[in-house]
C-alpha cells in the first residue's frame, strides 16, 4: 500500500487482499475484512476518556471566567462566571502576552519553515538520489534522534552568552531549525510517494536537480510537508526547556511568559488560568481546523517509522 | 533502481528542435558543456540537499555534545564564564557523593514508571476500542489528541490548581468518595509524584493511542477471523493476536516514552511553583532535569551541570542497550 489510509474500511479491504488467506473459510463464514461493530460499552468508555481529555481545557476557561476568591471555595465552580474579560486583560498585560504571542509565532513559524524545507530536500536526497556515504549519513541522522536536548544546553548557553544572543529570538530558533525526525519522515514518505521514473524523465528533459526539486518533489511531497509542518509547529509552540534558559521575561515566548504568572507568592489563580487559556487558544484553533490531518499524520508516521 | 540516468546526449532538450539538421561546432561545444554540468549536478547536488541538516546538526547538536563532555572536566561558573579551571573527574566524583543526585535519579525512575506504565496500558486499551467500527471515530481521535496540543505550562498550571489542598477539585471529589483527609499533593513524596505523573499521562496518552491504533489497523483481518473460527473470545483475540502483532510498536513506544521520562522537566518545574527547580520542599519530586537546571542556573556550577548531562546520556545509552537486549530476547523466544 502506497499510503496508509485512516479509513477503517479501506484498511479492511487492503487486508482482505493480503496473500495470507484463511484456510478454512467456508461460504457461510463471516465475510473477510468486516470489522466488528462497537458495542455500547465501547462508546461509554470512549466518551469517559474523551471527557477526561477535554475537561481540563474546558475547566481552564471556567476558572478564567471566575474571581480568585471564588476559586478558593468549595465546591469548585462548574460553570462560567462573568470575569473572563477582566482576567484576560490582567493576564495580557501582567505576563507581557502581546510580545510573547508575537515572539512565539515568529519562533514557531521560522522553525516550521526551516524544518519542512530542509527535511524535504534532505529526505528527497536520501530517498531517490545516489551518493557516496548515503547509508552512513542516514544512520547518523537516525542516531541523532537519541541525543537528549539536555546534553547541549550548557555549551549552547555559553555560546549565546558569548554572542550576546540571550533574549534574542535567534537563540531559540537556530538550535531547532532542522530536525532528524523530519528528514526521516520525508524520506519514508518520498521513497513511496514519488515514482523514480518521473525524476528520470525530468532528467532526460534536461532539468537540473533544483528544477526537479521545485517542479516535481515539492508538489509530490505537499501532503507530508503539511503534516510535518503542523507537528513541528505544535512542538515548537510548546517547547519549554531551552526557551526558559535562553530567554527572560523581557522578551519571552508564551511558555516562558506563563511561568511568570504562576510564580507570584500570592498567585491570582483566575488570572493564571486566563493566561493559560490565551497561551493555548491559538494552538487549539489550529487543532480544531487541522485536527483530522494531524491525527492522520501521526498515524502515518507511526506505521512507517 | 537508481536516479542516475545516462546523460542526455546532445544536451537535453536541444534535439527536439529540428531532426536531421547538421550540427556545427558551436552546438557540439554547448552539448559537451551541458553534459559536464549535468554530471556535476548529479554528483554534487545530493550533498547540497543534505548539507543544511548536517551543518545545523554539527553546529547545534554534535559540537555542543562534545563540548559538554569537555566542560564537564572543568570548573565553570555562570558568574564568571571566562575563568575555567581544569578539575579532571572532580565533577563526576562530586556527583556520585551527592545525595541529591541519587535522589533525583530515583525520582526520575519512579515518576518515569508511574507515568509511562499506566499511560501505555490505557493507550493500548483505547486503541483497541477505537479499532472497532465506530460512529464519530474521527471526533474521538481528535478529542483524545487535544491534550497533546496543550503546552506543558498551560497543562501544569491547570493541574496544579485542580490538585490544590484546600479548594482543589480532586480533593473535593475524593471527599465525596469518602476520603475526608485532604491530601497535600505537593508535600508528600508519593502524592506529588502521582500528581506530576498525571500531567504526563494526560498529555501523552492520546498520542500513544494513535500510534497503537495505526499499528492495529495494519494487522491482517483474517488472523482475527481464524482466531474467531477457533473459538477465541474477543479478549483472547486481543491477547493472542493483537498484542503479539503489536510487539515492535510497543517496544518503540516504550523506548520513546523512556527517553521522554528521562528528560522530564517542565511538569515538575512548574508544579513546584516558585523555586520549582528544587522539586518541592524536600526535593521529593526533583528529577534529573531539574537537578541539572538547579546546579547550572541557580547554583551557577555549569561544569557540574555538564557532568549531570553526560550522566543522563550514559543512563539513556544503558536503557537503550537493555531495551535492545530485551527486544532480541523477545524475538528469539517468539520464533523459537
Amino acid at each position: 500500500m502506497a499510503t496508509i489510509s485512516t479509513n477503517p474500511a479501506d484498511q479492511a479491504a487492503g487486508a482482505a487482499d493480503a496473500p495470507r488467506k484463511a484456510k478454512r473459510r467456508t461460504p457461510g463464514a463471516p465475510k473477510a475484512g468486516r470489522q466488528l461493530h462497537a458495542g455500547p460499552f465501547t462508546y461509554i468508555v470512549l466518551i469517559v476518556f474523551t471527557a477526561i481529555s477535554l475537561f481540563p481545557l474546558v475547566w481552564t476557561a471556567i476558572a478564567a471566567s471566575r474571581t480568585n476568591s471564588r476559586l478558593a471555595q468549595t465546591p469548585p465552580p462548574f460553570w462560567f462566571g462573568s470575569n473572563l474579560f477582566g482576567n484576560l486583560q490582567t493576564a495580557w498585560t501582567e505576563a507581557n502576552l502581546s510580545t510573547a504571542l508575537l515572539n512565539t509565532a515568529i519562533v514557531a513559524g521560522s522553525i516550521t519553515i526551516g524544518t519542512v524545507l530542509f527535511s524535504t530536500i534532505a529526505g528527497f536526497a536520501f530517498a531517490k538520489l545516489q551518493f557516496k556515504m548515503k547509508n552512513f549519513l542516514l544512520m547518523l541522522t537516525i542516531g541523532t534522534m537519541m541525543v537528549p536536548p539536555q546534553l547541549s544546553v550548557v555549551p549552547l548557553f555559553l555560546w549565546i552568552a558569548d554572542l550576546d544572543w540571550t533574549n534574542h529570538l535567534q537563540a531559540v530558533i537556530l538550535p531547532t531549525f532542522v530536525s532528524a525526525f523530519g528528514v526521516f519522515f520525508m524520506r519514508q514518505y518520498l521513497s513511496q510517494a514519488l515514482p523514480t521514473e518521473i525524476i528520470e524523465a525530468a532528467r532526460v528533459d534536461g532539468a537540473s536537480s533544483l528544477r526537479i526539486v521545485w517542479h516535481v518533489v515539492f508538489p509530490a511531497a505537499r501532503p507530508a510537508m503539511a503534516v510535518l509542518g503542523m507537528l513541528t509547529f505544535v512542538a515548537a509552540w510548546n517547547d519549554f526547556f531551552w526557551p526558559i534558559i535562553a530567554l527572560t521575561q523581557e522578551n519571552p515566548t508564551v511558555q516562558v511568559a506563563l511561568t511568570s504568572l504562576g510564580r507570584g507568592y500570592i498567585p491570582d489563580e483566575s488570572v493564571i488560568m486566563a493566561g493559560a487559556l490565551l497561551g493555548t487558544l491559538p494552538l487549539l484553533l489550529v487543532f480544531v481546523i487541522f485536527g483530522k490531518q494531524i491525527v492522520g499524520g501521526i498515524m502515518q508516521g507511526a506505521v512507517k517509522g | 533502481m537508481t536516479a542516475v540516468t545516462a546523460p542526455p546526449s546532445e544536451g537535453g532538450a536541444a534535439p527536439r528542435g529540428g531532426s536531421g539538421r547538421p550540427r556545427d561546432a558551436r552546438d557540439e561545444r554547448r552539448g559537451r558543456w551541458r553534459s559536464r554540468r549535468y554530471r556535476w549536478d548529479v554528483k554534487a547536488m545530493p550533498y547540497a540537499f543534505v548539507s543544511p541538516f548536517f551543518l545545523f546538526f554539527a553546529a547545534f547538536g554534535l559540537f555542543p555534545l562534545i563540548y559538554t563532555g569537555w566542560s564537564s572536566f572543568y570548573r565553570v561558573e555562570l558568574t564568571n564564564l571566562d575563568a575555567r579551571e581544569f578539575v579532571g573527574f572532580h565533577n563526576y566524583t562530586r556527583l556520585l557523593e551527592d545525595e541529591f543526585f541519587w535522589n533525583a535519579l530515583k525520582n526520575t525512575f519512579t515518576i518515569g514508571v508511574i507515568s509511562t506504565v499506566p499511560q501505555l496500558l490505557i493507550a493500548l486499551g483505547l486503541a483497541h476500542l477505537l479499532n472497532y467500527k465506530l460512529r464519530g471515530s474521527t471526533f474521538f481521535r481528535v478529542a483524545m489528541l487535544t491534550p497533546y496540543a496543550t503546552s506543558v505550562a498551560a497543562a501544569t498550571l491547570v493541574f496544579t490548581l485542580m490538585f490544590g489542598t484546600d479548594y482543589g477539585m480532586i480533593n473535593w471529589a475524593l471527599e465525596h468518595l469518602g476520603f475526608s483527609n485532604h491530601i497535600d499533593w505537593r508535600a508528600g513524596t508519593w502524592s506529588s509524584q502521582i500528581a506530576v505523573s498525571s500531567i504526563v499521562i494526560w498529555r501523552w496518552t492520546g498520542y500513544n493511542t494513535l500510534i497503537y491504533l495505526a499499528a492495529m489497523q495494519a494487522v491482517p483481518h483474517d488472523l482475527y477471523e481464524s482466531a474467531a473460527l477457533d473459538g477465541a473470545s474477543r479478549w483472547q483475540q486481543f491477547r493472542h493476536v493483537t498484542i503479539p502483532m503489536l510487539r515492535p510498536t510497543i517496544l518503540f513506544t516504550i523506548v520513546v516514552s523512556t527517553i521522554g521520562a528521562t528528560q522530564l522537566f517542565g511538569e515538575p518545574f512548574l508544579f513546584g511553583g516558585p523555586g520549582g527547580e528544587k522539586g518541592g520542599s524536600s526535593h521529593q519530586f526533583q528529577t534529573l532535569g531539574l537537578y541539572l537546571y538547579e546546579q547550572g542556573w541557580t547554583n551557577y556550577h555549569l561544569g557540574r551541570a555538564s557532568a549531570i548531562a553526560w550522566a543522563m546520556f550514559l543512563i539513556l545509552l544503558l536503557i537503550a542497550a537493555v531495551n535492545g537486549l530485551v527486544a532480541r530476547w523477545l524475538r528469539k523466544n517468539h520464533e523459537g
